[in-house]
């Protein structure tokens, strides 16, 4: 089982992000189960979301305590709460940011993880190219599927587009193919340094 | 058509394929996606000539639901927490006037303190008011609970409640073979009240009663709730015929009681609702190890399957009751059940209250349950996870200082200067 928490902000996405990686994987033949942390969530305040996936069906009902992959998508959460906690020492992590590891001030955790699973996506950026708004989930979808290999992205896709009206839909779709193409780059030169 | 989709939504769906003439409802989390996805359904036509009432309380739900179901119409209508303990005394007349009403309790706690998150302290309120009451173990049951509900509830002439743990099952999205409306109206037929308001033949529905047949009354309405206890098997076995799965979930038996390993069990953890997903895998992972532990759900709650639950647990040695409410100044509410079930049968059973107000129930903390039950370490009743320190503290204050404050304030100031 592969387990899954997003962390972000009242508004952007967070649930339906989890649920969308959950249809994902759904459309991948594979069992998936995603749900929001329950609390009155109002815009602006921290959200979690969780998402399972398994090649077995999945019958467990806590949250997600030990994340195989953690996705940021507001770095400003980073000194508030803990958004690392129960994290994996081989876990994923996806930060949603235009800032390196150090100027956010976690060059400490990612120092002893693998390089390829500490991704930094510039995924407002991309969402403001593509969708018009800083909404930055569907990206890190993408990003998450070429990072973890662990939903397709023609799913993501799917998912999207099952989800959105075709206007909305055919932007988030844009965002989550270009932070896909952009993670595959990021670990092709992760790659490169490390065989140099 | 399986699909990944919310356990709301699916209900919704259910219930629209089960073609209700009205639905009347109040919106209250974490019950608000199932009525909102029924009030657009309802718009969209979908749902043939159903007509959705918004009201403008619970009491006015359950007052409009009892007077649709009178006039002979299909009704459902869905609440939870405080909205069913708003809507109480018309809850007691509808199962007493015998209608047909179904209804989704989203559990949610009950306050004081104003919590909004799931233990299922508000359908345990109501286990007495003489309607049916089935627990769904996961959302697939969930769903399919309710087409079965609207089955039983028109057979008997009795209302029924399908419980779902708030959050936990209504927001959870998964993959659900949502019931397709073909084979829906082949298992549910066209609905034939026993009794109905109509001006051509008139009647009236709801007679004072006087000490002269009043324990006659009741006494049929336990009567019918025994008869359930018959009609829920074959119409489970119908069900599965229908529909080629169990109505009330994986490792059911009959719709009463779900069985999990139970043939050469020890030790029994006993559940009502979506818990048994997480207790299934701890039995499995205990199982690995060599240690004979079992698990037994109970689908119907009222009526409680008495025969059954003694079968099923008659050859435990010890048997761990997790319950999602308890009964302040005694303990467990199942437990005294299941209790009553074993009556005569020298068997421990240890109560442990779990999940109050939306504290996670863990695969670790029911792990440890088991263990501590082997080795006799449980206590007769307590709760999991109490954080003793804070309740100390409380303790504590109230001992040194008279006018120690308002008690939820001072706990939650105690846990911010940690």
């Amino acid at each position: 089982m592969f387990q899954i928490r997003i962390h972000g902000r009242g508004g952007q996405g967070v649930v339906t992000a989890a649920e969308l990686l959950s249809v994902a994987a759904f459309q991948d033949k594979q069992h998936a189960q995603a749900f929001p942390s329950f609390g009155s969530e109002r815009t602006g305040a921290p959200v979690v979301s969780f998402c399972r996936i398994s090649v077995d069906p999945i019958r467990l009902r806590e949250p997600v305590l030990e994340p195989d992959a953690i996705l940021i998508q507001d770095p400003t959460l980073l000194h508030s709460i803990d958004v690392f906690a129960g994290a994996k020492s081989d876990g994923y992590m996806l930060i949603n940011t235009t800032k390196s590891f150090a100027d956010l001030g976690i060059e400490e955790f990612v120092a002893n993880r693998p390089k390829e699973r500490n991704l930094i996506v510039p995924a407002s950026d991309i969402a403001m190219k593509h969708v018009g708004r800083p909404m930055p989930n569907a990206a890190l979808l993408g990003g998450f599927a070429a990072a973890t290999q662990k939903v397709t992205l023609e799913s993501v896709v799917a998912a999207i587009e099952e989800r959105f009206p075709a206007k909305i839909a055919a932007g988030n779709v844009a965002a989550a193919i270009e932070a896909y193409e952009f993670v595959m780059e990021e670990l092709k030169e992760v790659s490169h340094v490390a065989t140099n | 058509m399986l699909q990944q989709i919310e356990g709301s939504k699916a209900v919704a769906e259910t219930i629209a394929a089960c073609m209700p003439d009205v639905v009347c409802a109040y919106p209250i989390s974490p019950q608000t996606h199932i009525v909102e996805a029924l009030d657009e359904l309802t718009r969209l036509g979908k749902i043939g000539n159903c007509q959705f009432v918004n009201v403008e309380s619970e009491f006015s739900a359950m007052s409009v639901a009892i007077g649709a179901s009178a006039t002979g119409a299909r009704t459902y209508t869905a609440t939870a927490s405080q909205g069913l303990l708003f809507m109480v005394e018309p809850v007691y007349n509808a199962s007493g006037l015998g209608l047909p009403i179904v209804m989704t309790v989203a559990n949610r706690a009950i306050g004081s303190p104003i919590n909004i998150w799931n233990d299922q302290s508000d359908s345990m309120s109501q286990r007495d008011s003489g309607w049916i009451q089935l627990y769904a173990q996961d959302n697939q049951s969930a769903a399919d609970l309710h087409i079965l509900a609207f089955r039983l509830a028109e057979e008997l002439s009795l209302p029924v409640m399908v419980c779902m743990d708030g959050f936990i099952l209504t927001h959870a999205m998964e993959e659900i073979d949502v019931a397709e409306k073909e084979l829906v109206t082949k298992y549910l037929p066209k609905f034939t009240p026993r009794q109905v308001l109509d001006p051509v033949d008139p009647v009236s529905i709801g007679a004072m009663v006087g000490p002269e047949a009043f324990t006659e009354v009741k006494y049929l309405g336990h009567f019918k709730q025994l008869k359930a206890l018959e009609i829920i098997p074959e119409l489970s076995s119908e069900f599965e015929e229908v529909f080629g799965r169990p109505a009330a979930g994986p490792d059911n038996y009959k719709g009463l009681v779900t069985k999990y390993h139970l043939e050469d069990a020890e030790v029994v953890l006993v559940a009502l609702g979506s818990v048994l997903g997480t207790i299934k895998d701890a039995v499995d992972n205990h199982r690995k190890n060599g240690v004979k532990v079992g698990a037994m759900g109970i689908t119907s709650f009222r009526p409680f399957p008495l025969d059954e639950v003694r079968k099923s647990l008659k050859h435990a040695q010890k048997i761990v009751v997790v319950e999602r409410a308890f009964a302040p100044g005694i303990g467990g509410i199942v437990s005294s059940n299941i209790r009553t079930a074993l009556s005569g049968i020298d068997i421990k059973i240890n109560t442990v209250v779990a999940g109050l107000g939306g504290r996670p129930i863990t695969l670790k903390s029911i792990s440890e349950l088991v263990d501590r039950a082997l080795y006799g370490t449980l206590p007769d009743f307590s709760f999991m996870d109490l954080d003793v320190e804070l309740v100390e503290r409380e303790l504590e204050r109230n001992l040194l200082t008279r006018r120690s404050g308002p008690m939820a304030e001072n706990l939650l100031k105690d846990l911010g200067t940690r």
